[in-house]
């Protein structure tokens, strides 16, 4: 205790000498002002402080709405399974929020006004008080207004209780975030009145003559024309750009020079954050492979690669082993290229990595409107049985299942005979919401994200990743719920099912105890790094029962993407598109966690069913059957089937 | 009294056929064979998109406080008030545009005149109030030619186009005052259209369809074709208008944008009066064909 406010104290003090970097904390200083690797310091009681402040961003002057003074905020950083006592003064003009993103806390400790809690009013005090059973690296920021975009964001560190599976000698704290001089609001008010305003990598005249001339005039005309018909833009890959933002490493820009140090042969752990506002990023350390060891804060099987994307929102935990005593850049490149931030790993404080240039501009494809149809593997309605047994077979995976034969058949039976037995879909209708429908959204899990198909080296595919330790609970869905992501980019409209959250009244029910299958149909443009509070689901990305647990995730455009969640934590719980701006815009739901009870289920499940009451009896009276069955085989241990009795 | 009725029914028709070209322009772009099947699971209401607000009535029976487990933990009342506040913010916001999209002098012998042509909007993405004004000041006659000022009522019908309704008033020639139905938005390829049916106090009906396209010439510098074509339903004397098409206009205009927000051009516009309103100019010792040099500002906020 004594510790930690020693060292907020420090962070805010040593910032104060920094001057021309602006102020820091200590665990985001750069190996010339003394950080030589982040310590193990933790604490559980915090005093955080909301207000406004200046900072200098790459030698400019601006204001900014932060904690204790500093961007980013300080380190939070404590031990699994302590109770922890975090005091957030509010010294705004306005309410302010902490959201501990992916901290499994209790719901009305999860900081989201109006649906966890009320908010901290101007002059309040409010304390969190929580513990949580997870550890890794972790983050939190404002739920509030416009504080997030403005600087309110920061780390936590939550150490195992036992022993760490991955070694290191050093840890640096990497948190990406995008800057702008220009006040968050006026950003969203130009983007609702001209919203490609910010693209200046727009398909110009010349570019038509040069592709006129390799692929033919016809051709050409043809491709421009079938983007231009549908009043897309193949550029729109960002919606905010370089062309405003200061890209930040720690709150530096690449002038600023973020530093860390290493000693050659040494293994370094970086825990990267991306806590930028509207910016997806590229990261690689050219000349340096990178282990991810986690993703989201939980620890998976190390994974060797060269480059990975990382959506707005995600953390992920890669080791590097420098072996030359040299300086090398890591590179955090946005996603449509217009601008980049670069920091340095050297064998000594202060040096300067070269920087890389910025590569060719990517261009979206037809694939990204859900409309290629080379890529068709399957054929109409059945998508959601089709995906199940491709997902439960893949080869790859029958190694990992080791399970008697008699399990096997009585799974393979359930898998073949239901997949989940309830599907909600609701039908979604083109209009002034909703530009585009993807006609045949596919799985782009094995696909590495816009611009890094083609690059020489090794990149990072979601359906790669497999967790660590085997999943808790590897129960089939019994409830599908399908959601589409929407949007009209021309009237800058972006929503869930094509209502934004303002139309919303009824939020997303989970009935506590069950497993259901949330799936997510990206009819935009864009990808989307989609957040679930409250809980981790399990990515359906091939692996029996090692799938990545994560709670964000990038769903590509024209993406089929589907998870699977053991709905535990009862409360309400916010869900939305981790681009700040989309949700301002409406890309906003509510998921209601239902407790156990028998009265709330008979009432939803009248109103779920509707017309199709029938059906649901005969549903449920074929579960109740399923489980008499199953209860007889040791492995499927299904406590949530009990709701249907 | 039968003039005033075949106005109005002639009205009822401009408006009908704008909305025609809008729903038109959806049907051709939306000839989606899979869309039926996407939508096989359809749920229970058929909630069009900006028209939610009869759907919301039938799902707020079942719920009226549509999620409220932290109540228990801060009280009802405060939630309420966070929750009414989060909606309405996430989706809900009012924000405003001013363009002026042609702030410029136009150069011919001897007649110079400066024009403009602006509008702005405010209001949520369903219901905007949205003002336009445009007119012509004459520097030989040291007066204001022309000038009319719209404010409408902008609602989204499609993806892409918005109906305008609300009215018009002219300050010069001094005196009307027109009922306006008109649809903007943008029309495949990424036109921009802007057309309108304009009814008088005096019963007269005229209409009015402007388009302009943007080439890319490189990031900054843009040509911009723009044409516009007006019609009216009668005679109008005072005016100088023959019944018919009254004139049409051509420009191209080349724009530097040194930010998006800010661009000055120089182009050529080339004005011709036509039919009846053509005799009309010549009549008067005008020229109906005009062709002048631009030099303006194009800058939105």
């Amino acid at each position: 205790m004594l510790n930690r406010r020693r060292l907020i104290q420090t962070a805010a003090g040593g910032g104060a000498f920094l001057g021309l970097t602006g102020l820091v904390p200590a665990w985001a200083r750069s190996a010339d002002e003394g950080n030589l690797g982040i310590p193990a310091l933790s604490g559980t009681n915090y005093d955080l402080t909301v207000g406004e402040f200046p900072v200098r961003i790459n030698g400019r002057a601006g204001m900014a709405v932060g904690i204790n003074g500093t961007i980013p905020s300080p380190l939070i950083r404590f031990t699994e399974g302590e109770e922890i006592t975090l005091n957030v003064t509010n010294t705004l003009a306005e309410t302010t929020s902490i959201h501990w993103h992916g901290l499994l806390v209790p719901f009305q400790m999860d900081g989201v006004p109006g649906v966890s809690f009320p908010g901290i009013k101007p002059g309040e005090t409010f304390e969190y008080k929580y513990s949580v059973p997870q550890n890794g690296t972790y983050w939190y920021h404002s739920h509030s207004g416009l504080q997030e975009p403005l600087g309110m964001y920061g780390p936590m560190i939550i150490d195992p209780k036992g022993v760490d599976p991955v070694k290191y000698d050093r840890e640096y704290i990497i948190v990406i975030s995008d800057w702008t001089f220009t006040h968050p609001m006026k950003l969203f008010k130009k983007l609702k009145s001209m919203a490609d305003g910010f693209n200046y990598q727009k398909r110009t005249f010349p570019d038509f003559m040069r592709d006129a001339k390799k692929n033919g005039f016809g051709a050409t005309m043809k491709q421009r024309a079938a983007w231009n018909r549908m009043r897309m833009a193949q550029t729109d890959i960002s919606d905010v750009t370089g062309a405003t933002y200061t890209y930040l490493i720690n709150g530096r820009g690449t002038k600023d020079n973020w530093n860390g140090v290493f000693t050659p042969g040494e293994r370094v752990r970086l825990r990267i954050i991306n806590a930028a506002s509207m910016s997806m990023f590229n990261i690689r350390i050219p000349g340096l492979p990178m282990t991810i060891v986690a993703a989201d804060g939980l620890n998976v099987r190390p994974l060797e690669i060269d480059e990975f994307q990382m959506g707005v929102a995600e953390t992920y935990d890669v080791i590097i082993e420098p072996k030359e005593a040299k300086p090398y850049a890591f590179v955090a490149e946005s996603l449509d290229r217009a601008g980049q931030v670069v920091a340095t790993f050297g064998p000594r404080p202060g040096m300067r990595a070269s920087i890389p240039s910025l590569r060719e501009k990517p261009l979206l494809t037809m694939k990204d409107m859900g409309m290629d149809h080379s890529s068709m593997n399957m054929s109409g309605d059945d998508m959601a049985g089709m995906d199940h047994s491709q997902m439960d077979m893949s080869g790859d995976d029958m190694s990992e299942m080791d399970m008697s034969g008699d399990d096997m058949s009585e799974m393979d039976h359930s898998k073949m005979n239901m997949g989940p037995r309830e599907v909600l879909e609701k039908k979604i209708k083109r209009g002034p919401g909703v530009v585009n429908i993807a006609e045949m959204p596919v799985s782009r899990l094995h696909e590495p994200g816009i611009g890094l198909e083609n690059v020489p080296h090794r990149t990072l595919k979601y359906s790669d990743l497999r967790s660590l330790e085997p999943n808790p609970d590897t129960r089939e869905p019994e409830r599908e719920i399908v959601l589409h992501l929407t949007s009209n980019m021309e009237r800058y409209m972006w929503s869930f099912n094509g209502e934004k959250f303002t139309h919303v009244y009824d939020p997303i029910k989970f009935y506590e105890g069950e497993r259901v299958r949330l799936t997510l149909i990206n009819n935009t443009m864009m990808p989307h790094p989609i957040h679930l509070h409250g809980m981790f689901f399990d990515v359906v990305n091939g692996s029996k029962n090692h799938k990545p647990r994560k709670h964000t995730m990038i769903v590509k455009p024209g993406e089929k993407q589907s998870w699977d969640i053991s709905a535990e934590h009862v409360g309400d719980w916010a869900f939305h598109c981790h681009l700040f701006f989309h949700m301002l815009a409406g890309m906003f739901q509510v998921v209601s966690l239902l407790p156990k009870d028998e009265n709330n289920m008979k009432m939803d499940h009248s109103k779920m069913d509707h017309s199709k009451m029938e059906k649901a009896k005969m549903y449920m009276e074929e579960m109740e059957e399923m489980d008499h069955s199953k209860m007889d085989h040791s492995k499927m241990d299904h406590s949530g089937m009990e709701m249907s009795k | 009294m039968s003039m005033l009725k075949q106005t109005l029914l002639a009205s009822c028709i401009a408006l009908f056929g704008a909305a025609n070209i809008a729903q038109a322009s959806e049907a051709s772009d939306a000839s989606d064979p899979h869309a039926s099947h996407n939508m096989a699971k359809a749920d229970t209401a058929e909630t069009e998109i900006g028209e939610t607000k009869t759907a919301q009535a039938t799902t707020q029976e079942t719920s009226d406080k549509p999620w409220s487990m932290a109540d228990k933990y801060w009280g009802a009342d405060a939630m309420a008030k966070a929750r009414a506040h989060e909606i309405e913010t996430m989706g809900g916001l009012k924000t405003s545009f001013i363009i002026a999209d042609r702030l410029e002098t136009q150069i011919t012998d001897g007649e110079d005149v400066f024009i403009w042509d602006a509008q702005g909007w405010y209001g949520t993405d369903e219901n905007k109030l949205w003002i336009k004004t445009e007119g012509k000041y004459s520097f030989a006659d040291n007066a204001i030619d022309d000038a009319e000022i719209q404010a409408l009522w902008s609602k989204p019908i499609s993806r892409f186009w918005d109906l305008q309704t609300g009215i018009r008033y002219d300050f010069a020639p001094k005196g009307r005052t027109h009922a306006v139905a008109g649809i903007q938005g943008l029309a495949p390829y990424w036109f921009e259209v802007d057309a309108a049916a304009f009814l008088s106090n005096k019963g007269e009906l005229t209409s009015s369809v402007e388009a302009e396209y943007d080439f890319f010439l490189n990031q900054r510098l843009i040509l911009q074709p723009r044409g516009s074509l007006k019609f009216s339903a009668q005679d109008i004397v005072d005016l100088g208008i023959g019944a018919g098409f009254t004139k049409y206009n051509l420009g191209l205009r080349l724009r530097y944008e040194f930010k998006r927000e800010f661009a000055p051009y120089i182009g050529a516009s080339w004005q011709r009066s036509l039919g009846e309103t053509a005799q009309i100019v010549r009549a008067g010792g005008g020229d109906p064909n005009k062709i002048k040099l631009v030099i303006g500002v194009r800058a939105w906020y």
